[in-house]
C-alpha cells in the first residue's frame, strides 16, 4: 500500500534528507498505510514517502506540496472525510470533515451542529465540551443523532486534558471556550487530532485552523409585528482556510431550515458580492 | 408456578424387571415380596385378589400360582437403564426419580413435536419398540401431580394441577416419588376427616405449619398443586469482593497501571465462573495514613475484564493526581466489588453492529472523561414529551438508562428513543400529545437559568401580558440581562400556556414570545430569542444562535 501510494506522487517527489521523524515509525503495529497517512498528517504542507521505513530509523525521504496532492488524501486505502449533510459540503474541502483537521465554526452555534448531524447518522460520535446550554432539541431538528451527542457542559479548568481524552475515542469533537487555552495547548490537541484521526471543531477563534466557517446572520423569516413565528433565518457562511481550503467559498443558507433542518437559500445571490 | 413437568411411569417396575430377569411369561401372576410383605405385583395376580401390604401367605391363597421374587433394587435400576435411553433419545434433561419412574420438563419437547399430547404418544411408542415395555405418560405443572397424572394416563392443562388434585384420595401422599415416608400423617388426616386433597388443601397454610410443622406444610403444597418448596430464590451471591495489598505503597501512575490490571481480572474470571457480568463495580481504596476512598462505577454496558480494569486504573490515576482530594500517601489497599451483577450473557455482541466499535470507543472516552470531572460531567440528552425545550430535553449522566422525563409523541423523539435505543427507552414510549407545543426551529442554546429580561413599548413603557394573554403594548425594545436595550426588528405571539393547572400548587402560567433584536454594532448579528413571562417578569428562556 505505501509503495503504491509512493509511486502515485513520485512524478512530483524531489528527494529530501529527513532525519526528525523517526519517532513516527517506532512500531511497526500500524500498516504502512496508515503510516503514510500519518505521515501527511503531521506534515501538513508536504508528502513523506519514506523508502524502508520499516524497522529503520532514520529514512530518505522524498516530498510534493500537500496542495496538489490534496485530492489524494481521501483515497480508499486512507479513511474517509467524516460527511456532512448536503447543503454544507461546498463550503468544506472535499465535500466532509477531514478525518485530523481542525475545522473553526464561528457564529452560530447550529452551524456547529449542523456539521455533526450526518456523521452522527452514520454512526460516528460527536461530543460539545463547554456548552452549558446547549438546546439538545436544536440539534436534534438539524438532524443529529442526540444518542450519539456527548455533552460535557462544564469541563472546568481541565478544558484541554478532557478534549484530548474525547480526541482519543470520539470521532467529532466540539469544543467552546478555547480561546483562553495557551498556544502550546492548542497545537497539542490539533497534533493529538490529527494523529487520531478525530476532527477538532473549536466554536470561535482558532489561530491556524485548516478551515475556518464564519457565519454571518442575514435575516430572520416568519415572525411580523406580532403574527406568525419564526421559522427560517437566512445565512451567508464564508469559508477561508489553508491548503485545499485556501479558496474561499460561501453559501447562502436557511440555518434553521423550516423544521430545523439546514437548507440552501432559495434566494439566488451572488456570492461575489458576499466576498 | 412450578414448571410444566413430563412424568413417564412404568407401572409395577419390580415386577416387570423381575420376570424379565426370572425369564418367565410376561402374563403370569407374579409379586415381589420384602420382608414377607407384597411389594408390587402384576396385574395378573391383583385381578386374582393381590394386593401391595399383603403377606405372603395370604397373596398366595388368593392366587395359588403366584410367582413369588425376591426384592433387589440393583436388578430394577439395571433393567430400567434401557427405559431411561429410549426417553433420553427423544428429549433432553432426563432425570430418573426412582426405577419405573422418569421426570422431565415438558415444555422443550412439547414445542418440538407439536403438542403435549404429540409428545406423550411418541414417548410411549419408543418405549414399548425399544425397551419392550409399558408405560404410561402424565403431564401437569409440578412432579407430584404429574406422577399422579402418569398413574392415571392424563394430561392435566396448565394451571391445572389444584383441580385436578382436589378430588383425589388423601392417600395418594404415600405418592410422592421423593421417597419421604408420609404414613403417620395421612393416617392422622385420614382420621380428622380430610379423605381428599383438595379438602387438605383448602386448610390454611398457617394452621398446618402451626399443627402439623414442615413435612405437613410440604405435603400441604403438594396438595394444592404447588412445588415442595417456594420457587427457587436466586443464591445469595458469593463474596466476590477481590482485595489487594501494595507494599510498598502505590504512589505513582504507571505503577497503578500496572496493579490494576491482575484484580479486575481475577474478579471479571470469579463473575465469569458463575455466569455474571457486572454493572456496578465499586473501587475503594485506603492510603497508608487510613484515608478511604470509594466510588462506584456504574455502566450501560456489563465490564468485561479489560473494561474493570480501565475503571480501575482511572479511578486510581484520578485519586492520585487529583488536585483537591489527592490522598497524602500512597495507597496500600485496593477493594473491587460487583455491586450489582446481570447474568453474563448479556457480554454477547450484537449480530448486526449495534454495540460496535465505534460506540465501544467513544464509551471508553466518556468514562475517562467521568474519571477526571466525576461522574456528572458527562451527559447525554433524551427528548421526551413537553411543551417548552426545557421540558423535553433531559440530560442523562452518561452510564445511566436513557429514560425521557415524560412521554413524547412526535417522530423527532420516537427516533432518538425507540428505534434507537431499543434497550433503554422502548417501553417508555407512551405516545402523549403536547398541544400547545413551540414547533421547530427550537433556540440553539437553552438556558438552564433563564436570564431576566425587560420588555418596554416605544414610549418607555414595561409590556406585561394582561390575563387574557395578550400584550399590553407593542414591543419595541428589549433588555437581557441588564445590558442596554436592543432594538426590535420583528416578534411574534404572546402564546399563553397553562399547564398542571388541576394539581394544587403545581399549576404554571405563562406566555411566550419570539422576538428578533436588531443589532448593537457592526461586528453583530440580529439575534432571535425566546421570552418568556411568568408571574409579571420576562425572562429568556433560549436564543436562536
Amino acid at each position: 500500500m505505501c509503495a503504491i501510494l509512493a509511486a502515485a506522487a513520485l512524478d512530483e517527489l524531489q528527494l529530501l534528507r529527513f532525519t526528525g521523524i523517526e519517532h513516527l515509525f517506532d512500531t511497526d503495529a500500524f500498516p504502512a498505510a496508515a503510516q503514510v497517512w500519518r505521515c501527511l498528517g503531521t506534515c501538513r504542507h508536504s508528502l513523506w514517502e519514506v523508502t524502508g521505513m520499516m524497522g529503520v530509523g532514520v529514512a530518505s525521504v522524498q516530498v510534493t506540496p500537500a496542495s496538489t496532492l490534496s485530492e489524494r488524501l481521501d483515497v480508499p486505502g486512507g479513511r474517509p472525510s467524516y460527511p456532512v449533510i448536503e447543503p454544507l459540503t461546498v463550503l468544506l474541502p472535499g465535500g466532509g470533515l477531514r478525518r485530523g483537521s481542525v475545522i473553526a465554526v464561528r457564529g452560530s452555534l447550529l452551524l456547529l451542529l449542523a456539521l455533526l448531524a450526518e456523521a452522527t447518522v452514520q454512526g460516528t460520535w460527536a461530543a460539545v465540551i463547554g456548552v452549558g446550554d446547549l438546546g439538545v432539541l436544536a440539534a436534534a431538528e438539524a438532524g443529529v443523532v442526540v444518542r450519539r451527542l456527548a455533552l460535557i457542559p462544564r469541563p472546568g479548568p481541565d478544558l484541554a486534558p478532557v478534549a484530548a481524552a474525547l480526541l482519543d475515542g470520539v470521532g467529532l469533537v466540539a469544543l467552546a471556550g478555547a480561546d483562553g487555552l495557551p498556544a502550546r495547548a492548542r497545537q497539542s490537541l490539533a497534533a493529538r487530532a490529527r494523529q487520531r484521526g478525530s476532527v477538532l471543531l473549536p466554536l470561535g477563534q482558532w489561530p491556524g485552523a485548516d478551515v475556518e466557517l464564519v457565519c454571518r446572520v442575514e435575516t430572520w423569516h416568519g415572525a411580523e409585528g406580532g403574527y406568525g413565528r419564526l421559522r427560517s433565518r437566512e445565512v451567508v457562511v464564508r469559508a477561508v482556510g489553508r491548503g485545499a481550503a485556501a479558496r474561499p467559498r460561501a453559501a447562502r443558507l436557511l440555518l434553521p431550515g423550516p423544521g430545523g433542518a439546514v437548507t440552501k437559500a432559495l434566494r439566488h445571490l451572488a456570492i461575489k458580492a458576499v466576498l | 408456578m412450578p414448571a410444566r413437568v413430563m412424568v413417564v411411569w412404568c407401572p409395577d417396575w419390580p415386577v416387570t424387571a423381575g420376570v424379565a430377569a426370572e425369564d418367565l411369561a410376561a402374563r403370569a401372576p407374579a409379586a415381589v415380596v420384602s420382608a414377607n410383605r407384597i411389594v408390587a405385583c402384576s396385574a395378573t395376580a391383583r385381578a386374582q385378589g393381590v394386593r401391595c401390604g399383603q403377606r405372603r401367605r395370604e397373596a398366595q391363597g388368593c392366587c395359588p400360582e403366584l410367582v413369588v421374587l425376591t426384592d433387589d433394587p440393583d436388578r430394577d435400576a439395571r433393567a430400567f437403564e434401557p427405559v431411561a435411553a429410549a426417553v433420553e433419545g427423544l428429549a433432553p434433561g432426563v432425570e430418573v426419580v426412582c426405577p419405573g419412574l422418569i421426570a422431565l420438563p415438558a415444555r422443550g419437547p412439547a414445542r418440538y413435536f407439536g403438542g403435549e399430547a404429540a409428545v406423550a404418544e411418541r414417548i410411549v411408542d419408543v418405549i414399548a419398540t425399544q425397551a419392550r415395555v409399558e408405560c404410561q405418560v402424565g403431564i401437569a405443572d409440578g412432579l407430584f401431580a404429574a406422577t399422579l397424572a402418569a398413574h392415571r394416563g392424563l394430561l392435566v392443562p396448565p394451571q391445572g394441577s389444584a383441580g385436578f388434585l382436589a378430588p383425589l384420595s388423601i392417600t395418594e401422599l404415600h405418592q410422592d416419588a421423593t421417597g419421604v415416608d408420609r404414613a403417620a400423617l395421612v393416617d392422622l388426616l385420614h382420621r380428622l376427616g380430610l379423605r381428599t386433597l383438595g379438602a387438605f388443601a383448602a386448610l390454611p397454610v398457617d394452621d398446618i405449619a402451626s399443627r402439623f410443622g414442615l413435612d405437613g406444610v410440604r405435603a400441604h403444597r403438594l396438595a394444592r398443586g404447588l412445588g415442595e418448596r417456594p420457587l427457587a430464590r436466586r443464591d445469595p451471591p458469593a463474596d466476590l469482593t477481590v482485595t489487594r495489598r501494595f507494599d510498598p505503597p502505590l504512589d505513582r501512575v504507571d505503577a497503578v497501571a500496572f496493579a490494576s490490571r491482575e484484580p479486575a481480572e481475577q474478579l471479571h474470571a470469579a463473575l465469569a465462573a458463575r455466569g455474571l457480568a457486572c454493572i456496578r463495580l465499586g473501587i475503594s481504596a485506603c492510603t497508608e495514613a487510613g484515608e478511604e476512598l470509594h466510588r462506584v462505577w456504574r455502566c450501560a454496558e456489563p465490564l468485561t475484564a479489560s473494561g474493570i480494569a480501565d475503571r480501575v486504573r482511572w479511578q486510581l490515576d484520578g485519586w492520585l493526581t487529583s488536585r483537591d482530594c489527592r490522598p497524602s500517601t500512597g495507597i496500600t489497599l485496593l477493594q473491587l466489588t460487583p455491586e450489582e451483577v446481570i447474568g453474563g450473557q448479556a457480554l454477547q455482541r450484537g449480530l448486526w453492529g449495534e454495540s460496535g466499535e465505534d460506540d465501544e470507543r467513544a464509551g471508553r472516552a466518556l468514562v475517562r472523561v467521568q474519571a477526571m470531572l466525576g461522574p456528572d460531567a458527562v451527559f447525554t440528552g433524551v427528548i421526551g414529551g413537553g411543551r417548552d425545550p426545557t421540558d423535553r430535553v433531559r440530560l442523562v449522566p452518561w452510564g445511566d438508562d436513557r429514560v425521557p422525563a415524560r412521554g413524547a409523541e412526535d417522530p423527532l423523539a420516537g427516533s432518538s428513543m425507540c428505534t434507537e435505543d431499543p434497550l433503554a427507552g422502548s417501553s417508555m414510549c407512551t405516545a402523549s400529545p403536547w398541544p400547545g407545543r413551540l414547533p421547530a426551529p427550537s433556540p440553539s442554546r437553552v438556558f438552564t437559568r433563564p436570564l431576566p429580561a425587560e420588555v418596554l413599548d416605544d414610549a418607555g413603557c414595561v409590556v406585561g401580558v394582561s390575563g387574557r394573554g395578550r400584550l399590553t403594548g407593542v414591543p419595541y425594545r428589549i433588555a437581557m440581562d441588564g445590558n442596554p436595550p436592543r432594538r426590535v426588528l420583528a416578534w411574534a405571539g404572546p402564546w399563553p400556556v397553562e399547564e398542571r393547572w388541576w394539581e394544587p400548587g403545581g399549576g404554571r402560567r405563562c406566555a411566550r414570545m419570539q422576538a428578533v433584536l436588531d443589532v448593537t454594532g457592526p461586528a453583530d448579528d440580529p439575534l432571535a430569542v425566546l421570552l418568556a413571562c411568568e408571574t409579571g417578569h420576562w425572562r429568556v428562556e433560549g436564543i436562536y444562535e
